[in-house]
C-alpha cells in the first residue's frame, strides 16, 4: 500500500542521505537503513530509506522472468 | 528601494498609488494606449472578436520557469489562440496583500513585459488594488484580453468529428510539478520548469498549414486528461489516446511516481491540444515541430464513435481503460 | 528509471500472462490485500489480460480506507483547537468522517497542511514553536517507523510541540480476522510489498499452516504482479500452499531490524477500530507511556459528537471482500470522487476510487 520508489543515494551526511530519481533530488532520512552506501539504490517511502534495494536479486528475478516468458515460447 | 513594501496607501488611488503605477508599471509596459492613463483604453476594432478573462492565484508566485506575472500573460494569450484569435490586448490588474516588496512587484512586472513583448500583444488598461495582511495571498493578477478571428477559422470544443487525429503540443505535467515542488511540505529539487509560454504565434502557424483545425485548448488546472474529456463531452465523441504516445520528461516521470501523481492530471501552461482532419494531421505536425514550443509535438490517439463522451486510453500492456476527468484537488499520497 | 522500467517490459508481460493462461486450470480466487497493488493493476489493465479462471479481488488494504469515522472526527476536532497546526499526508483530506473531512475543515478556520514526510511535520513544528503540530499517523508498518523515527528524533532534538495521533495499523493480524470472518473462499493472497520490506514474509506463515491459502510476495510492478499471480496459481495448482517471495529486491524474510527495533521502542500493540469490521484485538499500535508526551490523544483534550456511519454505505463490504463497488447502490451515484460518501471512494488506493478511476471497457 505504500509507495515506495527506487532511488539512488548520491551522499550521506550523518542521518541523512541525498537522493536521486530521474533528476529530482531530495535529502532524505536513512535512519532506518544505516547500512546504505553512497551508489546504492534504497527504496523511499514519505521521505525515509526503507531498505536497500538487492540488485543481484533484482536481476536473479529478471533472469526468472524471462525464463518463464520462454517456456511460453516452447508452447 | 527594492525592500520597500507596499503599504494600503498605494493601492487607495493617492499620490502613492500615482506614484507607483507611474514609475513602477508604466515605464516597462509603456505603449500609446496605455500612456493616456485615461479611465478606459479606447480603440477602433473590426472583426469577429474573441475576448476572455482569467484570474491568477498561482503559489508561490516564483517558481522555476516563471512567475505569476508571465503566467497572466501568457493563460490570457493562450486562451484567445485557442479560439484561434490573434491577441491584440490585455488589461492587466493587481490585488496586492499589502506587506509585499516594491522588489518583487518589479520583478513581477518585469515578466509581464517580457511576456507581452514576446506574444506581440499591449497591455492597454490596468488597475491596483491592496488589501489587508492576510486578505490575499501576497499577489493575485487578473487579465482579460480581446484577439481578432480570422475570417474562415471556426474552432470549438463541440467541433471534433469521427476519424479526427490528436495532436499534443509537447511534454506533459513539466509546470504542475515545477510549482508543486517549490510548495512547503513537498519540497523537491527537479530538474523542470515551468513550460508557461504564449502560444499564440504556433496557433497561427498551425493554421496557416491547415484550416481544418476542429478544435484547440491549452490543458492547464486538470491537465490533458481533464482537456480531452470536455472535448469527448461537447463534441459528443468518443477519444482513443495511448500511452506510449505521450511524451513526458524523465523527470516528470520520476516526480511523479514519488508523489503519487499520474501525469495525465498535472497542469500545464505553455502546451496545447489539437483535434484535426485526419489528412492534414501529418503538415500540421511538421509546421509545430519547427516551432520551439511544438518541438516534441506528436499525434496520441484519434475520435471514435465508440465510448461517446469518454476517453479511453490504451495502456503499454494493451490492456484499455476508462481516463477520467480530474475530480477535486490533485493530492499526493502515501499510497 | 532503474528498477522500475524493466518490470515494466510488455514483451516480457505478454508472455507471462501466456503462461499464466497455460497454467490456470480451475476457478481461483486471489484477494490483493495492499491498495497499492490494486492500484497497479487497475491502471495497467492488468485484470483485463488474466484468464477468466482468475478472479482478483480486493481487500482491506488501504490505510485511509479502514481508518475509523471516530478517527476522522478525532482529526477534524484536533484542527479545531486553537494554535494547532494539523499535518497530514495528502490521502486523508477527502475522508468523509461522521460530519465533515479534514478539506472542509481547512475551508473554515483550521491550519491544515499536507506533507510528504513526517520529515516535514517535524520541520513545520521546528518553524513555528509556539504552535502545537499534530502529524496524523494513518498507515501500515511501512509508515509506522518513520513515525517512531521521528518521534524519537522530536525526543532528540528537544522539540517539544511535535505530537503524533497514532493510527497506525497492522496486516497480519487483520489478514487473520478476515480469513476467521470465514466470508471468502480465497485460495491465494498477494501479500504486501512494502510492508513486507519492513516486517518480512515470516508473520504470514500461519496462512497457509493454518487455512491453507497460498501467499505471495509480491512487487508492484505489473511484471511484479504477474510474476505473484504466476506463482500463486502455481502453488494451487499442485494443492501445495505456502509462503513465497517474488519480490526479492525488497523483501527479506526477515524484514527490516533497523526498523522493527525503532518500532518497538516507541509503539505497543493495541487492538485498534477497522471500518467495516470493528475492533479488532491486537491489530494496532499505541504510543507507549516513555513518549506519551508526543501522543496526541493524552496532551488535548477534545469531545466528539456522536459517531455516524453514512446510510447505504457498503465500504465495510467491500474492505472485506464480499461485495464489490459496482454491487453498492450509492456507487456512481450519491457516492463520487466530488462527492464521496465513504473513504473507499476517496482514497486513490480504495477499491471504488480504482474502479470509477480505471474501469476497464
Amino acid at each position: 500500500m505504500c509507495l515506495a520508489v527506487p532511488v539512488k543515494v548520491v551522499s550521506i551526511e550523518g542521518n541523512e542521505a541525498e537522493v536521486e530519481i530521474g533528476g529530482v533530488r531530495r535529502r532524505v532520512s536513512i535512519v532506518l537503513t544505516p547500512e546504505a552506501k553512497v551508489g546504492d539504490y534504497v527504496l523511499l517511502h514519505t521521505g525515509y530509506a526503507i531498505n536497500v534495494v538487492n540488485e543481484a536479486e533484482a536481476q536473479e528475478t529478471l533472469k526468472i522472468l524471462e525464463e518463464m516468458a520462454s517456456l511460453d515460447e516452447v508452447h | 528601494m527594492n525592500d520597500e513594501t507596499i503599504l494600503l496607501a498605494h493601492g487607495s488611488g493617492s499620490r502613492l498609488s500615482h506614484d507607483l503605477i507611474e514609475k513602477n508599471f508604466l515605464p516597462p509596459l509603456t505603449n500609446p494606449l496605455l500612456a493616456r492613463l485615461d479611465d478606459s483604453a479606447v480603440f477602433d476594432l473590426s472583426g469577429r472578436l474573441a475576448f476572455t478573462t482569467d484570474s491568477y492565484v498561482v503559489s508561490p508566485i516564483f517558481f522555476p520557469g516563471g512567475d505569476i506575472g508571465k503566467l497572466a500573460v501568457c493563460g490570457t494569450v493562450n486562451d484567445l489562440s485557442m479560439s484561434g484569435a490573434a491577441p491584440l490586448y490585455l488589461s492587466l490588474s493587481f490585488i496586492i496583500e499589502e506587506g509585499l516588496t516594491i522588489g518583487k512587484l518589479k520583478k513581477v512586472v518585469g515578466s509581464i513585459k517580457a511576456a507581452a513583448e514576446e506574444a506581440g500583444v499591449n497591455i492597454v488598461t490596468g488597475d491596483t488594488k491592496v488589501v489587508n495582511r492576510g486578505s490575499a495571498d501576497k499577489l493575485f493578477i487578473n487579465t482579460s484580453g480581446i484577439g481578432i478571428i480570422p475570417e474562415g477559422v471556426d474552432i470549438s470544443g463541440a467541433n471534433a468529428k469521427l476519424g479526427d487525429k490528436i495532436i499534443l503540443s509537447g511534454t506533459i505535467g513539466d509546470h504542475g510539478i515545477a510549482v508543486m515542488s517549490q510548495r512547503e511540505g513537498l519540497k523537491f529539487s527537479v530538474p523542470v520548469q515551468s513550460d508557461c509560454a504564449p502560444l499564440n504565434k504556433l496557433v497561427s502557424q498551425m493554421l496557416e498549414a491547415s484550416r481544418r483545425i476542429h478544435c484547440l485548448r491549452d490543458p492547464t488546472r486538470g491537465g490533458l486528461a481533464t482537456t480531452l474529456n470536455e472535448f469527448a463531452r461537447q463534441s459528443g465523441v468518443g477519444i482513443r489516446i495511448e500511452e506510449e504516445k505521450i511524451p513526458v520528461l524523465d523527470a516528470v516521470r520520476a516526480a511523479c511516481e514519488l508523489l503519487g501523481f499520474d501525469p495525465l492530471y498535472v497542469a500545464n501552461e505553455g502546451k496545447l491540444v489539437a483535434i484535426v482532419a485526419p489528412n492534414d494531421a501529418g503538415k500540421i505536425l511538421a509546421r509545430m515541430k519547427r516551432n520551439k514550443y511544438g518541438a516534441d509535438a506528436a499525434v496520441i490517439g484519434e475520435v471514435t464513435d465508440e465510448h461517446k463522451g469518454k476517453v479511453i486510453l490504451k495502456t503499454r500492456l494493451g490492456a484499455s481503460r476508462i481516463v477520467d476527468m480530474l475530480s477535486g484537488e490533485l493530492l499526493p499520497r502515501i499510497c | 528509471m532503474k528498477f522500475i522500467d524493466e518490470f515494466r517490459d510488455v514483451e516480457l508481460a505478454k508472455k507471462l500472462v501466456n503462461r499464466i493462461k497455460q497454467l490456470s486450470t480451475r476457478p481461483t480466487r486471489l484477494m490483493e490485500f495492499c491498495g497499492g497493488h490494486t492500484v497497479s493493476i487497475m491502471r495497467s489493465g492488468l485484470r483485463q489480460l488474466l484468464p477468466p479462471t482468475v478472479e482478483m479481488l480486493s481487500g482491506p488494504g488501504c490505510p485511509v480506507c479502514v481508518t475509523a469515522n471516530a478517527d476522522i472526527d478525532k482529526s477534524i476536532a484536533l484542527a479545531s483547537l486553537p494554535d494547532v497546526i494539523i499535518t497530514t499526508f495528502g490521502d486523508m483530506m477527502k475522508v468523509p468522517g461522521s460530519y465533515s473531512s479534514l478539506q472542509q475543515a481547512r475551508a473554515t478556520e483550521a491550519d491544515i497542511r499536507i506533507v510528504y514526510s513526517t520529515q516535514d511535520a517535524l520541520q513545520i513544528a521546528r518553524d513555528n514553536p509556539t504552535q502545537s503540530v499534530i502529524f496524523i499517523g494513518i498507515g501500515f508498518e511501512t509508515t509506522a517507523p518513520t513515525i517512531a523515527a521521528s518521534i524519537l528524533q522530536a525526543e532528540n532534538e528537544g522539540i517539544k510541540n511535535y505530537y503524533v495521533l497514532c493510527l497506525s495499523k497492522l496486516c497480519p493480524p487483520i489478514m487473520k480476522a478476515l480469513l476467521d470472518l470465514g466470508e471468502l473462499k480465497l485460495d491465494g493472497i498477494i501479500c504486501p510489498g512494502h510492508v513486507s520490506v519492513i516486517i518480512g514474509s515470516r508473520p504470514y506463515e500461519f496462512i497457509p499452516r493454518e487455512y491453507g491459502v497460498a501467499c505471495v510476495v509480491s512487487g508492484f510492478e505489473p511484471l511484479d504482479i504477474l510474476l505473484s499471480v504466476e506463482m500463486l496459481v502455481e502453488q494451487i495448482e499442485s494443492g501445495k500452499p505456502k509462503v513465497e517471495i517474488a519480490y526479492r529486491r525488497g523483501v527479506k524474510p526477515e524484514g527490516n531490524k533497523t526498523a522493527l527495533e525503532l518500532m518497538d521502542r516507541v509503539f505497543e500493540v493495541d487492538s485498534a477500530d477497522w471500518r467495516g469490521i470493528g475492533v479488532v484485538p491486537a491489530s494496532g499500535l499505541k504510543i507507549r507511556k516513555k513518549f506519551e508526551r508526543f501522543d496526541a490523544e493524552q496532551a488535548f483534550s477534545i469531545t466528539l459528537e456522536p459517531v455516524r456511519e453514512a446510510k447505504g454505505c457498503i465500504c465495510g463490504d467491500i474492505l472485506r471482500g464480499v461485495k464489490i463497488p459496482i454491487d453498492c447502490k450509492l456507487f456512481r451515484k450519491a457516492c463520487t470522487p466530488e462527492h464521496p460518501v465513504g473513504p473507499c471512494m476517496v482514497s486513490s488506493e480504495g477499491s471504488c476510487a480504482a474502479y470509477y478511476q480505471y474501469e476497464t471497457v
